[in-house]
C-alpha cells in the first residue's frame, strides 16, 4: 500500500519536473531540473527494489552529468533561442502533430494492457534465463550480490561492450574538443591569483575529498556482496577529482593527474578487462569464462569479476575526468 | 516502546520541518531568506529524521551507516548553503530589505 502511494508521488513528481524542462528556456534551471528528474528515478528504483540501478543513476544521472551539462553551459549562452519570434511567425497549425501524438499514445496505452503485471512469475522476463541466475548464481560464482555476477560474469560481453562504448565516447570528446592549446605561462599565473578558492569551501573540500575516495573504493570493493561496482566507483572517483578542480582551480587538479595519465588509464582499464578474457582463452576456456583463473571455480570466478570491475572502475573514473576536464578546459581558453 | 515514541517524535517533527521549510521557500521574496528557509530542510530536518531513523535501527550496521551520513550532512549542507549564498553576493545580488519599495526601511544591520 505504502509502496503504491510512494511511486504515484515519485511518478506524479516525474512528469510535474519534465512537463517544467520543456516549457522552461532558462538552460540553467533546465539543467538542475535533470538532476532532480534523474534523483526521482532513482528513487522510484529503490521503491522497485532495484539499489543497483538506482545507485546507477543517482550517481552518474543527478551527480555527474549535471556537473557535465553545467560545464558544457559555460561556453553557451544560458537562455535558450526563442522559437517563434515577431518576424517569422508560426507557420504550421498544431492539429496534425496533435492528433498522431494522441494516436500513438493511446496505441502505446493499448499496448501496456497485455503487459503482464508487476513482479508477475510467469512473465516472459521471469521465465526464461532470470531462474536460472537466482537459482545458480551464489553457487557457480560465489557472489552474493546477483546483480554483479549477471553484470560481469554470466553476461560479461555486454559489460564489456558498455565499456568500450564509454572508452569511445571519451575518445570522441578528446578528438573534437580535447586538444587544448597550451597557454602562456604568465596569463595562467595572472588567473591563478585572481581567483582565490574561498576558505571554508578549501577546507570542507580538504576533509571530504578523501572520505569521497575511500567511499568510492568501498563500493568498488563491495560492488560483489551489496550494491555497487565498477560504474558507480568510477563515477564517485571522478567526482572527488573533479570537486577538488571546482575548489582548488582546474590547473592544481591538472598536475596531481596530467592529461597524458587520464588517456592512459582510461585505456588500461578496457585493457584489463579485454585482458581477462584473453587469459581465459589462453587458460582453455571460452571468452570471459572466469573459471579457469583460480584453484576452483569460484575462486576463479570471483578473481575474474574482481578484476574485470576494477577494469571498469578505471575506464569510467578515467572517461569522466576526460570529459570533465575538455568541457571545463575549453571555458578557460 | 519509549525509544518508538521518541523515534516518531523525531521524524514527524523533522517531516513538518520540512513542510515549513519547502512553504519557507515559495513564500519568501528573495534569494537569501528562501536560503535560509533551504537551510532549515537542510540541517535540522535532515538530521531529526536521521536521528529518528537511528532509533528506530537500533545498535546496528544501519545506525553506523546512518550516523555516516549525518556526519557527512552535517558538514556539506552548511557548506553548500555558504557556497551558494557566496556566490550570489559575489555575482553581485542584493538582499531584498523591504517588501516594497515605496517604503524603503534602512537595513538593520
Amino acid at each position: 500500500m505504502i509502496d503504491i502511494i510512494i511511486d504515484i508521488t515519485l511518478l506524479t513528481f516525474l512528469a510535474i519536473t519534465s512537463v517544467a524542462i520543456l516549457r522552461m528556456s532558462n538552460l540553467f534551471a533546465i539543467v538542475m531540473l535533470f538532476g532532480v528528474f534523474s534523483l526521482l528515478s532513482a528513487g522510484l528504483f529503490v521503491v522497485m527494489d532495484a539499489p543497483d540501478v538506482a545507485f546507477t543513476e543517482a550517481a552518474v544521472g543527478a551527480g555527474i552529468s549535471t556537473v557535465l551539462m553545467l560545464a558544457t553551459l559555460a561556453l553557451v549562452k544560458r537562455q535558450q533561442k526563442p522559437h517563434y519570434t515577431e518576424e517569422t511567425p508560426q507557420t504550421h497549425r498544431p492539429w496534425l502533430p496533435l492528433l498522431v501524438v494522441i494516436v500513438t499514445g493511446s496505441a502505446l496505452v493499448y499496448g501496456t494492457w497485455d503487459i503482464p503485471a508487476f513482479g508477475d512469475p510467469d512473465a516472459p522476463a521471469q521465465t526464461h534465463v532470470a531462474r536460472y541466475y537466482i537459482d545458480n548464481a551464489l553457487q557457480e560464482t560465489g557472489v552474493p550480490n546477483i546483480v554483479t555476477a549477471i553484470l560481469a560474469s554470466y553476461r560479461g560481453f555486454d559489460t564489456l561492450g558498455e565499456v568500450a562504448v564509454i572508452f569511445t565516447a571519451a575518445v570522441a570528446v578528446l578528438l573534437l574538443i580535447g586538444g587544448r592549446r597550451p597557454k602562456s605561462p604568465a596569463t595562467s599565473k595572472d588567473k591563478e591569483s585572481k581567483i582565490k578558492p574561498n576558505l571554508i569551501l578549501r577546507v570542507v573540500a580538504k576533509f571530504l575529498i578523501p572520505l569521497i575516495i575511500l567511499f568510492a573504493l568501498y563500493v568498488q570493493f563491495h560492488g560483489d556482496f551489496g550494491p555497487g561496482g565498477g560504474f558507480q566507483a568510477g563515477v564517485i572517483f571522478s567526482a572527488a577529482f573533479i570537486l577538488y578542480s571546482l575548489v582548488f582551480g582546474l590547473d592544481s587538479a591538472e598536475k596531481i593527474i596530467p592529461a597524458n595519465w587520464l588517456r592512459i588509464l582510461a585505456a588500461l582499464g578496457l585493457l584489463i578487462y579485454a585482458g581477462v578474457g584473453i587469459a581465459s582463452l589462453l587458460l582453455g576456456e571460452n571468452y570471459l569464462d572466469y573459471t579457469p583463473l583460480g584453484s576452483n571455480q569460484i575462486a576463479g570466478q570471483h578473481l575474474g569479476i574482481l578484476l574485470v570491475e576494477l577494469g571498469v572502475g578505471i575506464t569510467v573514473a578515467a572517461a569522466m575526468l576526460i570529459l570533465f576536464f575538455a568541457f571545463a578546459g575549453r571555458g578557460r581558453d | 516502546m519509549i525509544i518508538d515514541i521518541a523515534s516518531w517524535i523525531l521524524l514527524l517533527a523533522g517531516g513538518g520541518l520540512g513542510i515549513v521549510g519547502g512553504i519557507g521557500i515559495h513564500r519568501f521574496p528573495d534569494f537569501y531568506s528562501r536560503l535560509h528557509a533551504t537551510g532549515i530542510t537542510d540541517t535540522l530536518c535532515a538530521m531529526l529524521i536521521l536521528l529518528g531513523l537511528g532509533l528506530q535501527a537500533g545498535w546496528s550496521i544501519a545506525a553506523f551507516k546512518l550516523a555516516l551520513i549525518f556526519m557527512f550532512l552535517f558538514f556539506t549542507t552548511p557548506t553548500a548553503s555558504h557556497a551558494l549564498a557566496n556566490a550570489a553576493a559575489h555575482s553581485g545580488l542584493k538582499p531584498k530589505l523591504s517588501s516594497n519599495d515605496s517604503d524603503k526601511q534602512a537595513p538593520h544591520d
